[in-house]
């Protein structure tokens, strides 16, 4: 924690102008130095992206993120809704598509939505949004009629949203359902008997510590129908 | 009515309509002084000036773009076919992008000429159409360069 790393570029290359490098999570700016704030990996993304990867259960707000909120209260123009972490974020009622002042979203206490952040830092009470810059939905919104709500460590949420997730090749396998996976560590799951929607959640919560082996073992034998 | 200047206020002197029968000169020497006082009452910080820093470093807090992470709502065996089709357009951005300059540079195959020479012939014919009778022969005989009759329209007193 806290150590210092620096980038030392060969001397051929010193005339031209230092390029801009874009520190991801775990990483902190402190004047000119970067700093380590979190335990785990270093990962590089060309052409300058340094992250650590670490592994936690509790979810920050981040700016731009894609989380699954339970709304909690509805106070005048805005709801609140419980993201997960260290305060409720609001979300405005003109902040869903085709809504107006005369024309109100029908959310009502209790229900799920797939939302965006657009302002999340320390200083502020995080606000989330329903629609993108133009104004359409692109499936965010209240969801949900039916099915399963839990929580997964953020790790797993990664592993799943990854571009060539193994663990969602393994499930597209198995049988047809829906799900919901926000980045505050909630996945929501739907499919056609409780008793599959059931197996779905009890298989993603194990796949947690699980190799790869040990998953598609496990994996296989649900298929098989043994379970 | 005060006749002299003198009484008149210095605000009132500098309104609009006072200043019509002013010559060119009184008005330039009025404005500068204008614009003297304006810039003593402006207040400026008498600091050197700071250059902000470049800064070189920026911070991301989200993993989303380290890991190019996918779209969050999937589904699975056609559960729900809106969901499987918002999965195609939102993971796929870039592919889109192509699609795009593909189907603007689709759109110039019809070169310049050949729409030249169609607007011409439509507009000639959308014109006959919304013209009067007289005026659609006129329109003909202009294109085909005939000579135009000299015929007037009079009324023809019926022969026995």
């Amino acid at each position: 924690m806290g150590d210092v790393f620096s980038f030392q570029m060969p001397e051929s290359i010193t005339d031209s102008k230092p390029e801009k490098v874009v520190c991801g999570p775990g990483l902190r700016r402190n004047g000119d130095e970067v700093l380590v704030c979190k335990s785990g990996i270093l990962r590089h993304k060309q052409p300058n992206l340094y992250w650590i990867d670490s592994q936690q259960r509790r979810y920050v707000p981040g700016k731009g993120e894609s989380v699954i909120g339970i709304i909690t209260a509805k106070s005048g123009d805005i709801f609140k809704v419980d993201v997960g972490g260290s305060e409720q974020a609001s979300l405005s009622y003109l902040a869903f598509e085709g809504a107006t002042k005369r024309n109100r979203p029908n959310v009502q206490v209790g229900d799920l939505v797939y939302s965006q952040f657009i302002i999340a830092n320390k200083d502020m009470e995080p606000e989330l949004v329903c629609i993108d810059s133009c104004g359409r939905a692109n499936g965010m919104g209240v969801f949900g009629a039916g099915g399963l709500l839990f929580k997964v460590s953020l790790g797993l949420v990664r592993r799943l949203l990854a571009p060539q997730s193994e663990i969602a090749k393994d499930l597209e396998k198995m049988f047809p359902f829906e799900i919901v996976v926000g980045m505050n560590g909630r996945v929501w799951v739907k499919s056609k008997t409780i008793q599959q929607t059931l197996i779905v959640a009890n298989l993603l919560e194990s796949c947690e510590n699980m190799t790869a082996q040990q998953r598609q073992t496990l994996f296989r034998r649900v298929a098989d129908g043994s379970i | 009515m005060a006749n002299d200047n003198a009484k008149l206020s210095k605000n009132l002197l500098r309104m609009k309509f006072m200043q019509r029968g002013l010559d060119a000169d009184t008005k330039k020497q009025l404005e500068e002084e204008e614009r003297r006082i304006i810039s003593d009452e402006h207040w400026y910080l008498d600091l050197p000036e700071l250059k902000a820093k470049e800064n070189f470093i920026i911070e991301e807090r989200s993993f989303g773009p380290c890991e190019d992470l996918k779209y969050g709502r999937m589904s699975f065996k056609g559960f729900n076919t809106e969901v499987e089709k918002l999965m195609i357009i939102m993971n796929a951005p870039n592919e889109e992008e192509l699609e795009e300059e593909e189907i603007s540079r689709m759109e110039t195959d019809i070169t310049d000429e050949d729409m030249a020479r169609r607007y011409e012939s439509l507009v000639g014919s959308m014109k006959k159409k919304f013209a009067k009778k007289r005026e659609r022969s006129a329109i003909e005989d202009v294109n085909q360069n005939a000579t135009e009759t000299h015929k007037k329209i009079a009324f023809l007193k019926p022969q026995d």
